[in-house]
């Protein structure tokens, strides 16, 4: 238990990271800390070697590119908060304002979220919603792989153990969409998701039909998942007993949660179904029926 | 009076703003190595032998065994039944088996992991309704409660349930201890409340007397009862390590270990039955107690005797009838934690006073009103209140504060987020129970340096509370001369009597009481003109001669009798009284429960430090909503299932709600200038008002805390079965 | 091992120590700066906070080879007086172990929105305060502190 790694590589530039990935695996990869050290202080996760990605600066930015924007994995979530070329993706700093406290969002990194890939992390179910695409890199090149593709279970991504999360690609956004996020936590702030969803839907202004919907969820499977039921309402003018109809099958056919020390299965799907509904009738903006 | 009653900086505050206060872990201890402790892995089993594995090297390292003990191999508190490390049977999981001190850190874990109990296991009970060995038991009657049943016009009966609670100190865990100096003195440091039940059980376990077995309290990074007795385990740990290592042993905890194997509050079964006139007179209160004591008896009886003496609130009722259990199961023993047994009950009491305001249609202000207690009245136990009785005031005090008593309770509401309203009366007696203080015989000591100032020697520990403004005002204002003028010892065995322990709302009324009794004397004996500073005349006395020392002992007020067989009569020197109103939001969605409003009215008889008083009475009732909605404390096969801080959850900035402090002062004329306590009492209030309030919000029963938001579900979905997925 | 050379409390100082050593450690143990107190050892009770290039983190989560040439500030080269006069003050302060994290989160957030021309709100503190548990006060001694401070800072 507890053994100090055998070394740790704190390169300066990405090449030499993807160098070390591929010439002294097992490496394991270090970015803001938040999740590893408490690994390996608790004995919980053994290495035999660490990559130290902090240093190396070409990681962090955020850059407009191909009508989107690309996001450096060393980017932290006071970042995800602060940087005005984020102020279209408004799920961003929705998500990271909740991140947490000040303390893990000055270090917890959007590299770092991905890569651990644990189904309670706020930050999935936001890239998810939001059809970010995964930029891996290795001394080969690179791989791009939408989140659906890159987050496949439990603490379990696609990232080859030559790669590293290089960056995340966010598609611009069409005026007529509206997103949201909602948290359940366990108290009001600092806290860890027993729920956490995000959505982003749209409608036609026209014929009121819905245009699209895609939302994903945390918290309620292995895994983030996608809430797919919702599929069903694109091309409907769906009224509230409609979204209460998609949410409850939503809840019931798209998550598997489970009970555990912070919540139980029966409380996560109820509250998914809740916050869903709601979600929906504020990004649709359907009319509540009376009661 | 210069100091008493006025807003003073506290004297540690300079230290503790700039980080220049040392806590356990702070110290430098040249030359010290690391304790650890090799545990138990379940819950109940015997203890058959100890593997060592091959591959390590045990020369590097100290290891100690209960064959090591070179005095009695127990925790000495009440009843000598828990060992120090585990020799047969195992009755909790964690329970100590072997210690090991290493040079540093990497060494010791693997020492640690090195050392492997061999246990067979045997059935554990964690059911404490089935539970047949008891701790203790106890029972107040009062009047014939049977002969009311037939008569009164309703009767309401109730089962209440309230959960563990983690004390949650933010400084875990610790005791340095060296090894016998050259006059075979032992010295522990640690966090601890109580340095003299720690040298107690050190002389019991390194075979000592008491000269040689001395006992330092450092700065204490908050102990909420959590540093009552468990110290002594650490302590007695740590000197067992440091003899064997012939080197000073520091065992700190951090906060995994201390999470799992530290005591917590008594979890607690009440039931109720209320026999009620139609003006909602109390005409019978019949309550049975049940707490889970854990694997050994520790403090529960003590916390039972709380809980029972305040089963019934602080309400006139003629018929009272109380049975207490405390029973043994194969959890991790549970222990003091602020209030004492009285968070339990309370909240019992008061949630059945509110299911009867609902059966008989009285709003619940009104109900509580009319059965408060007044001067005149008196307890289940025959006790007559006839001083500092200020049942009503503090309620009056939040119903003029809050407007509470015009709200409507229990109507329906609609909506998402949906408000309510609670409110709660409770009581709290302060010092020891019973003749506990008779038999203390607290001892505090003053006497006159030679440039004048006052040394006070007490054992009172500072553990955040505000001990040391509160002892040094009270000597101030006793001495006629000025704050500065005092020096407080530290709490040290080797300097200062046995002041008693730091626990239940005693510093102040009895610690406090002797500190001014002491200060009075001293100030008498010096004598001289007054219109000359006392400093001055003091250091004038003791130069010429005069004994400048005086040393005091703690005597019951006259007419204070309690019978400990029958559980009659004086129960406490005097009681505090609280009432709080708390307003809440509920998400129907999330069932997320938000504390909009809080409001509490706090007698303490006499506010010594206000400032320090209105601190204690926010952070013992955040506490207390704490402990309503939001901390989880669950076991699973006897072991702690939050056993992290980020699971085991208590409430940040943007949880706790704003406050509104009402202090009531109905001096207690056998209390310093008038004080009673003040620690123990807002932990009592905070989580029956908060229930009520959620009840009043959204309409369903909240008779068991933490009342989470999956209990919440639960119990709406069994009226609500349309919603269930 | 590393040759860390980082500045604190404003003077570069070197220190010779394992590259995930936690900074926490090396703080208390190689430096002797003992103000900055382990509550968790896992980023939740904010008791170890300092500030790093001016932002607080835990100490107890960031490796001592990612403060290398950073500029680290502890409770013991806060400075600010008035924030520790305002604890002092308002009852900001009991058993103390949280009040250096806590004074840190309060001076790194005042700072911050100094900088922005933000308002300095009761909720904003609390939220940029969340981070820092406390189980003595119930938190309003310690944001009456933050206000006063803010109110003598401006």
């Amino acid at each position: 238990m507890n053994a100090a790694p055998t070394a740790v590589y704190s390169p300066r530039s990405l090449a030499t990271a993807l160098a070390v990935l591929a010439d002294r695996a097992p490496v394991t990869v270090l970015a803001g800390g938040t999740d590893l050290m408490v690994e390996l202080r608790t004995g919980r996760t053994q290495v035999a070697s660490v990559l130290d990605l902090w240093g190396v600066e070409e990681l962090r930015f955020v850059r407009a590119e191909a009508g989107g924007v690309r996001i450096g994995a060393l980017t932290t979530i006071t970042e995800l908060r602060r940087q005005p070329s984020l102020g279209a993706w408004p799920l961003l700093a929705a998500c990271a304002a909740d991140f947490a406290a000040e303390q893990i969002r000055n270090r917890a990194t959007v590299g770092g979220s991905l890569g651990t890939a644990s189904p309670a992390a706020d930050l999935g179910p936001v890239l998810w919603a939001l059809d970010a695409v995964v930029r891996l890199r290795s001394r080969d090149g690179v791989r791009d792989l939408p989140i659906p593709a890159f987050l496949l279970g439990y603490r379990r991504t696609a990232r080859r153990a030559d790669e590293l999360i290089e960056s995340v690609w966010l598609p611009g956004r069409l005026p007529t969409e509206r997103g949201a996020f909602v948290k359940v936590g366990t108290r009001d702030a600092q806290s860890i998701a027993k729920v956490v969803v995000a959505l982003v839907a749209s409608r036609d202004a026209g014929s009121g039909q819905v245009t699209a919907v895609r939302a994903a969820a945390g918290s309620v499977a292995e895994r983030t998942v996608e809430l797919a039921s919702l599929q069903e309402l694109v091309g409907r003018r769906p009224d509230a007993a409609a979204l209460l109809a998609v949410s409850r099958v939503a809840a019931s056919r798209d998550c598997a949660p489970i009970d555990d020390v912070r919540s139980s299965a029966v409380y996560r799907r109820h509250a998914l179904q809740r916050v869903v509904c709601d979600m929906l009738t504020s990004t649709l903006e359907v009319p509540l029926e009376d009661g | 009076m210069a100091f008493v009653g006025a807003f003073t900086r506290r004297p540690d505050a300079d230290a503790k703003v700039r980080g220049a206060a040392r806590y356990v872990a702070d110290l430098d201890v040249p030359d010290a190595w690391l304790g650890g402790t090799v545990r138990a892995d379940v819950a109940r089993g015997r203890l058959v032998r100890i593997d060592r594995d091959p591959g390590f090297d045990f020369t590097r390292v100290v290891v100690v065994t209960a064959a090591d003990i070179p005095g009695r191999n127990v925790v000495a508190l009440i009843t000598d039944d828990q060992p120090l490390l585990a020799q047969d049977a195992i009755e909790h999981h964690g329970e100590p088996i072997a210690l090991v001190a290493a040079p540093d850190r990497a060494t010791l874990l693997a020492a640690l992991a090195a050392l492997r109990p061999v246990i067979a296991a045997r059935t554990p009970c964690f059911d404490m309704e089935a539970s047949a060995v008891v701790w203790k038991r106890i029972a107040i009657d009062r009047g014939d409660v049977d002969a009311v049943w037939a008569k009164a016009h309703r009767v309401v009966e109730g089962t209440f349930h309230t959960g563990s609670q983690e004390q949650m100190y933010i400084e875990p865990q610790g005791c340095v201890a060296w090894p016998p100096d050259r006059h075979g003195v032992v010295v522990v440091r640690g966090s601890l409340q109580c340095p003299y039940y720690v040298q107690k059980a050190l002389m019991a376990a390194l075979d000592l007397p008491a000269e040689r077995a001395r006992v330092v309290a450092c700065t204490v990074g908050g102990g909420f009862g959590g540093k009552e007795d468990y110290p002594s385990v650490i302590a007695c740990h740590a000197a067992l390590l440091a003899r064997a290592a012939g080197r000073p042993v520091k065992l700190l905890f951090d906060r995994h270990e201390d999470l799992a194997v530290t005591p917590k509050r008594h979890p607690c079964r009440v039931w109720h039955r209320t026999a009620v006139a139609a003006d909602g007179t109390l005409l019978a209160m019949d309550i049975d107690v049940r707490m889970d004591g854990g694997a050994y008896t520790t403090l529960s009886p003590v916390v039972l005797s709380r809980g029972v003496l305040h089963a019934t609130g602080p309400y006139r009722c003629a018929n009272v009838r109380v049975r207490g259990a405390v029973v043994a199961t194969n959890h991790v023993p549970y222990g003091a934690f602020r209030g004492f047994g009285a968070p339990q009950t309370c909240f019992a009491v008061e949630r059945q006073m509110d299911r009867i305001a609902t059966e008989l249609g009285m709003h619940p202000v009104a109900l509580r009103r009319h059965n408060a207690l007044a001067p005149g009245d008196r307890t289940a136990t025959g006790q007559l209140l006839d001083d500092s009785v200020a049942a009503h005031a503090v309620l009056d005090a939040v119903v003029a504060e809050t407007g509470c008593a015009r709200m409507p309770w229990r109507t329906q509401k609609r909506g998402r987020r949906r408000r309510g309203f609670g409110v709660s009366l409770f009581w709290h007696g302060a010092g020891f129970t019973g003749s506990g203080e008779t038999k203390l015989k607290s001892r505090v000591a003053a006497a006159v340096l030679a440039d004048g100032r006052v040394e006070v020697a007490a054992a009172a520990t500072e553990i955040g509370q505000g001990t040391e403004a509160m002892l040094r005002a009270i000597a101030a204002d006793s001495l006629g001369c000025g704050a500065a003028d005092v020096a407080l010892t530290e709490p040290d065995t080797g300097r200062a009597p046995d002041s008693g322990p730091t626990v239940a709302s005693r510093t102040c009324m009895i610690v406090g009481g002797l500190v001014a009794q002491a200060c009075r004397q001293l100030r008498d004996r010096v004598g001289g003109d007054e219109a000359r500073p006392f400093r001055d005349r003091a250091a004038a006395f003791v130069r010429d001669g005069g004994d400048g020392r005086v040393e005091v002992e703690y005597h019951a007020p006259p007419g204070i009798v309690w019978d400990e067989a029958n559980y009659r009569g004086d129960a406490y020197p005097v009681y505090g009284y609280g009432a709080d109103v708390v307003e809440v939001e509920v998400d129907v969605a999330t069932f997320a429960v938000k504390v909009l409003r809080f409001c509490t009215a706090i007698d303490v008889g006499r506010a010594i430090q206000p400032g320090l008083v209105r601190g204690q009475i926010e952070g013992g009732s955040l506490q207390a909503l704490g402990f309503g909605h939001l901390e989880v404390v669950t076991t699973q096969a006897g072991r702690l299932r939050q056993d992290r801080m980020a699971t085991c959850i208590i409430p940040t900035a943007v949880d706790a709600p704003p406050m509104r402090v009402l202090l009531v002062e109905r001096p207690f004329q056998h209390g310093p200038f008038g004080a009673k306590g003040v620690g123990e009492m807002p932990a009592d209030g905070g989580a029956p008002a908060l229930a009520a309030a959620i009840e009043d919000a959204i309409g369903i029963a909240v008779d068991a805390v933490p009342a989470t938001p999956e209990r919440l579900l639960a119990a709406w979905l069994q009226t609500h079965p349309e919603e269930a997925l | 091992m590393i040759d860390l050379r980082f500045r604190v409390n404003g003077e570069w100082r070197s220190v010779r120590v394992p590259p995930l050593a936690r900074l926490l450690d090396v703080l208390r143990e190689h430096l002797a700066l003992t103000g900055t107190k382990e509550g968790c050892g896992e980023g939740e009770c904010g008791a170890c906070t300092v500030l790093v290039d001016g932002a607080p983190v835990n100490s107890c989560l960031v490796p001592a080879c990612q403060v290398a040439d950073r500029d680290v500030v502890t409770i013991e080269g806060a400075g600010h007086e008035s924030i520790q006069e305002a604890f002092a003050d308002c009852g900001g302060v009991q058993c103390g172990i949280c009040t250096p994290g806590m004074i840190l989160a309060t001076r790194a957030c005042l700072a911050e929105w100094t900088a922005r021309g933000e308002p300095c709100t009761e909720a904003g503190l609390r939220r940029a305060l969340a981070g820092n548990l406390c189980r003595c006060t119930g938190y309003g001694g310690i944001i009456a502190a933050a206000l006063r401070a803010h109110g003598g800072a401006t």
